[in-house]
């Protein structure tokens, strides 16, 4: 796969609005079980946002409402400006569903002419769009393929390069590296990242919380159909710290690092939590002042993972199914009189133009 | 682009689906070989007659109507078995979800759909139906009363019933709504037959249900009118013996072309389903 060339973006008549995605309270029911109890939340644009959850936290639900595919019970919400559901918006949304095929009779060619024709592309632009996206994804040798003998991560790559045509303003990416090898992740990261570069909005819906910690700026957990937290990843790794391998100061080591913050010693081991990154040499020279012999620095963070965990509990983190069934209203009021420290309103600062380290 | 470009989109990829899966290749086979085999059967079978004059034209007459209520069926299963995989399948295996995230509507994707596949069957219908009432008319010399409407009604028949099998298709699995349209094709034609009954020995009772089944499933008025126009003109009726006979007013090979009322019911009929089911659709989870 190539990374994405910047090219200028889609205009429309509508005034960008500050946000890509915007939702206030949104709800989906489905009978007596509830998929999303109330989702409040607002993705910058031009950022990379990662929407985690465990399983049935109706990450998938809230997706298929931001693009219409399905009706909100309650609640209300803007993707690019427009309403939910907004047909014109959709011209500059792109998206690759979780679950998905593509005409099986049609080649990948094929696939990406019939959605440039459905996105409204002049066809003039054609050609260069379905070129551009088979090279971005790496199915230049198989565009003239029957997608039905495809494999799954090759399914995924052309969703993928369906998802990128038109240069979308959004682009929806509902677990994208499912069934990708090493390789093809690398080139999921990639791209997303090219995306970012030229001032896409990528809205990364997945599971693999390695995955998103190495793209997104700014991640929302959800559970129980509400968003629980909201962080931005650059906040979330200065919450680190150091460990120190130090000989030579028989327990002297922990006084010393105790005034750059919680310090405990393990063995040959100094760790040090909270000290910011600018502090660690003047630690280290006060080490080796007092005598000590360094043999290496590990900078820790905290993991998004640990971040997840903590929000979630492990029990949940396995992942329970969908909504257990009337009693579900309830429970989520619970979790989030318990859990939610965002609050109800979860909306995002205005948008950062610091990007990840 | 409009409402009407999106549901040409959606028809002119079901054509190419229809022609890449060979479908269309499958009818124009078939199509050939029947006109060769009618032609050679209705050749045999004027040469083997025993009889001639009205009476035997009466006889090819019959022999014309059941070639054509075979072929009826034949439309009719096409119609039901190409529709009712319309929608539901593209919503189960998530075919749809990367449609409907296009500047498309729900209910421009169904009636692109139907219009991709109403235009197969349509010209199916009409040139499989004249080469073999060509083929009649070339093996035997038989003329009918309208041998050019007849293929149009039965064209009409099967759009009703593609209708049918799509409205299914957005809410029921593809077997069950195919099953649902066979039973509903069989029950309508049993029910023509029955008010058929009622007509020749003037029982209202019989009447009216054979009207109401009519009105709620048309398929058999435009049989009915396909019937009508494939018989032979009065005076061979007449001269056969049989133009006022009750037994043949009723028979499941007889009929008459359908009052203009009767067809305005049958296109309200198909837009009023259509609209039901882009309803359904529309309500449906994807």
């Amino acid at each position: 796969m190539t990374a994405p060339t910047s090219r200028a973006p889609a205009s429309g008549s509508v005034e960008p609005a500050a946000f890509a995605i915007e939702t206030h309270e949104l709800r989906k029911q489905f009978g007596r079980i509830v998929a999303l109890a109330g989702l409040t939340m607002a993705v910058p644009r031009g950022e990379v946002f990662g929407f985690l959850g465990p399983n049935g936290a109706g990450k998938t639900t809230a997706v298929k409402l931001l693009l219409g595919l399905s009706r909100p019970s309650a609640g209300r919400g803007n993707v690019l400006g427009a309403p939910l559901g907004d047909v014109a918006a959709r011209r500059r949304v792109g998206y690759l569903p979780e679950l998905f095929r593509y005409q099986g009779w049609m080649t990948a060619r094929e696939v990406l002419a019939l959605h440039c024709e459905l996105a409204r592309l002049p066809r003039a632009e054609w050609e260069p769009e379905i070129r551009a996206a088979l090279e971005l994804v790496g199915l230049v040798e198989r565009a003239d393929g029957r997608t039905e003998t495809f494999s799954k991560g090759m399914q995924q790559r052309l969703g993928l390069g369906v998802a990128l045509l038109g240069r979308p303003d959004l682009v929806v990416l509902d677990e994208p590296t499912s069934a990708l090898d090493p390789v093809g992740r690398q080139d999921v990261r990639r791209i997303i990242g090219a995306l970012r570069d030229r001032g896409t909005t990528v809205f990364l819906n997945s599971h693999l919380l390695t995955e998103v910690e190495r793209v997104c700026d700014r991640v929302a957990i959800v559970d129980r159909g509400r968003v629980v937290a909201e962080l931005r990843m650059a906040e979330l790794n200065r919450e680190g710290g150091v460990r120190l391998r130090v000989t030579g100061l028989d327990g002297a080591g922990s006084e010393v690092a105790a005034a750059f913050g919680p310090a405990r010693v393990d063995g040959e081991w100094l760790a040090v939590d909270g000290i910011a990154d600018a502090d660690v040499p003047r630690l280290v020279a006060q080490l080796v002042a007092r005598g000590g012999a360094i043999h290496a620095v590990v900078p820790t963070h905290h993991t998004l993972e640990e971040r997840f965990m903590s929000l979630l509990g492990a029990d949940e983190a396995d992942g329970p199914d969908e909504a257990d069934g009337p009693d579900e209203a309830d429970s989520s009021d619970r979790a989030d009189a318990t859990r939610a420290p965002a609050g109800a309103d979860t909306r995002a600062a205005a948008p950062t133009t610091e990007g990840r380290s | 682009m409009n409402s009407a470009g999106s549901i040409l989109i959606i028809a002119r990829l079901t054509l190419r689906e229809a022609i890449r899966r060979r479908l269309l290749w499958a009818l124009f086979g078939l199509t050939v070989l029947i006109a060769v085999l009618t032609w050679w059967g209705f050749s045999r079978i004027a040469e083997a007659s025993p009889i001639t004059g009205p009476v035997q034209e009466l006889g090819i007459s019959q022999v014309t109507v059941a070639l054509a209520f075979m072929f009826s069926f034949v439309l009719a299963m096409t119609a039901v078995f190409a529709g009712s995989p319309a929608i539901g399948p593209d919503i189960e295996n998530g075919l749809l979800l990367s449609v409907l995230a296009r500047p498309i509507r729900r209910s421009e994707v169904l009636l692109g759909r139907w219009l991709g596949l109403a235009g197969v069957l349509v010209v199916y219908a009409l040139v499989a139906g004249w080469l073999e009432l060509g083929a009649v008319a070339l093996a035997t010399g038989y003329a009918p009363l309208d041998p050019f409407i007849a293929p149009v009604y039965l064209a009409g028949e099967a759009l009703v019933l593609l209708t049918l099998a799509v409205v299914f298709s957005t809410r029921i699995a593809s077997v069950a709504g195919g099953a649902m349209a066979v039973v509903a094709y069989g029950l309508g034609w049993m029910a023509g037959v029955v008010g058929g009954v009622g007509e020749a020995f003037g029982n209202d009772t019989l009447r009216n249900a054979g009207t109401v089944a009519k009105l709620i499933l048309p398929s058999d008025v435009l049989w009915r009118g396909a019937a009508g126009a494939l018989t032979p003109p009065e005076d061979v009726l007449t001269a056969g013996g049989v133009a006022d006979a009750a037994l043949y007013k009723f028979s499941p090979f007889s009929g008459a072309a359908p009052g203009p009322l009767w067809l305005i019911w049958c296109v309200i009929w198909v837009v009023g389903m259509l609209a039901i089911g882009i309803f359904l659709l529309r309500r449906r989870e994807l």
